[in-house]
């Protein structure tokens, strides 16, 4: 019963249960103590402010070579036009809210696991502990309300530009019709697919958050602890959001279909 | 005051604490001496129940706080400072920020109030004018004096130190003891300090408590702890290892 593969499993899911109770305490705690707007400022410019050159980059150029790719292979049946219609709906929905989450998930889940590690081998968390301030209200309240903030609003940028830059490549570089690829664009990208896409990265922020707070929360000693706890709290959420992405698309799409 | 009922930790297999019984009165001084490595800051850590012993009681006037979950605690530990061994200052805020911390949450008080409150605990511990520095630019003994005025600005009944003149020369180690006892004998806390400096116990303790072998030892005035003939004890105080034990 004790073999390696029992304990992994056993350790993953108390890490997810753990995961879990600092999700609950951090909603508790949201709609019990009032919220330093001080803090939540601060954690909107780091989070989101911070994170735009990264996350603008990323949607510029997954647009321009979404484009490319699509046309290259609408061209040889001759649809040239219904380019701008794929890269509008694949940015809205997936490409957009799924890219975001994990640019941010590197940028930010790392550096909020670093932080709260180091935190944590210095004592600092123990000293906010004897200072009666709760680590859940002080750390991670704030960054888990910044990050479900910041994430859509990024993720709508990188939707605007990942199809601004879609439509001058294909456009000017390409030579696909304008007037057509505008109106195809229109035509089958709906208000669903860009709700959808900002529904997954209100979803993505919360998991970045909160998974850089639990790992740094409960970071191993010393420097290789530190280490350890930034490594996974980018893998993990990274992974959660490529797992999530796949569930939130099934359940999400079949909702908006019954509505 | 403070009681503590057959107390046991351990981590993993290894047994830290078995079985420790201790009580400090209000106002008492009292020193926990012991081996590095002995269970002396896991001792202090579970008295402000910054940890959870596996076994025990910890009292503190009265109420057990051993089952008491992270949200009740935080009101306990509002009776509390502690000191902490490298002084775990905030590195993000200035030293005023730091001292100000505990009245983050406080709306009945004023900025002004709580800049008074800040300069006075910062005067205390003689280091008027470093308001605006950062804990980088300060050395360590400064930095262990923001921690301190940190522990007290909002004056609590009982200040805890963990091993406050550990890493530091013998000149700053003395004005570390003589800053414990001003707060001790100014506000009239009870002070429980662990150290192995043998120097700073004598001077700061009105009694020492030694643990040994996971329990305590001996409990007795400074003088009676350093005339004893115990050889634990004598061992101890003399600095002197035991040629039966190894010790890497």
């Amino acid at each position: 019963m004790n073999s390696p593969g029992t304990k992994w499993i056993a350790e993953w899911l108390g890490g997810l249960g753990r995961i879990a109770f600092l999700a609950r305490d951090a909603v508790k705690s949201l709609f019990t103590f009032k919220v330093a707007w001080r803090d939540l400022s601060y954690q909107i410019y780091f989070i989101g402010v911070k994170s735009q050159s990264v996350v603008l980059v990323t949607g510029a150029f997954t647009g321009m070579v979404l484009t490319a790719q699509t046309y290259f292979q609408f061209h040889k049946v001759h649809m040239d036009t219904a380019t701008l219609a794929v890269v509008g709906v694949s940015m809205c929905s997936e490409l957009g809210p799924v890219l975001t989450g994990l640019m941010v998930a590197g940028r930010v889940g790392a550096a909020i696991a670093a932080e709260l590690g180091t935190m944590r081998v210095t004592e600092q968390i123990d000293a906010l502990r004897t200072l009666a301030t709760h680590p859940v209200d002080y750390l991670v309240v704030p960054r888990l309300s910044a990050a479900h903030i910041a994430l859509p609003l990024l993720t709508a940028e990188s939707i605007a530009l990942g199809i601004g830059a879609g439509y001058v490549v294909g456009v000017y570089l390409l030579g696909i019709d304008p007037a057509y690829s505008w109106h195809n664009l229109v035509k089958y990208t709906k208000a669903v697919d860009v709700t959808i896409g900002l529904i997954k990265s209100f979803i993505y922020g919360g998991i970045v958050a909160l998974v850089g707070c639990y790992k740094g929360l409960n970071c191993g000693e010393g420097a290789e602890g530190v280490g350890r706890a930034t490594t996974e709290a980018v893998v993990y959420s990274s992974i959660a959001i490529l797992i999530a992405n796949f569930f939130l698309t099934l359940v999400l799409g079949k909702l908006f279909q019954i509505l | 005051m403070i009681e503590v009922f057959d107390l046991k930790k351990a981590f993993g297999a290894s047994p830290i604490l078995d079985g420790v019984n201790l009580r400090i009165e209000k106002g008492e001084s009292v020193v926990i001496i012991g081996r590095s490595g002995g269970g002396k800051s896991v001792l202090l850590k579970q008295l402000i129940g910054l940890l959870k012993p596996d076994a025990g009681r910890v009292e503190i006037e009265g109420e057990d706080i051993v089952p008491m979950d992270e949200r009740r605690l935080l009101r306990v530990r509002q009776k509390f400072g502690m000191l902490f061994q490298g002084a775990a200052l905030f590195d993000s805020m200035t030293v005023a920020e730091n001292v100000a911390f505990p009245f983050r949450r406080r709306h009945d008080l004023t900025p002004a109030d709580v800049a008074r409150k800040v300069t006075e605990a910062l005067a205390m511990v003689e280091l008027s004018g470093a308001e605006n520095k950062k804990p980088s630019e300060l050395s360590g003994g400064m930095r262990k004096r923001v921690g301190l005025a940190r522990a007290i600005v909002y004056q609590p009944e009982i200040v805890l130190y963990d091993e406050p003149t550990t890493g530091l020369d013998p000149i700053v180690s003395d004005s570390i003891d003589q800053l414990i006892m001003r707060v001790r004998d100014r506000l009239q806390v009870t002070t429980v300090v662990v150290t192995h400096d043998m120097r700073s116990a004598r001077r700061v303790g009105h009694r020492i408590l030694m643990l040994h072998e996971k329990r305590i030892y001996a409990s007795a005035t400074p003088e009676e702890i350093f005339a004893s003939q115990d050889p634990v004890i004598r061992r101890f105080i003399e600095g002197v290892s035991d040629p039966k034990e190894h010790y890497f």
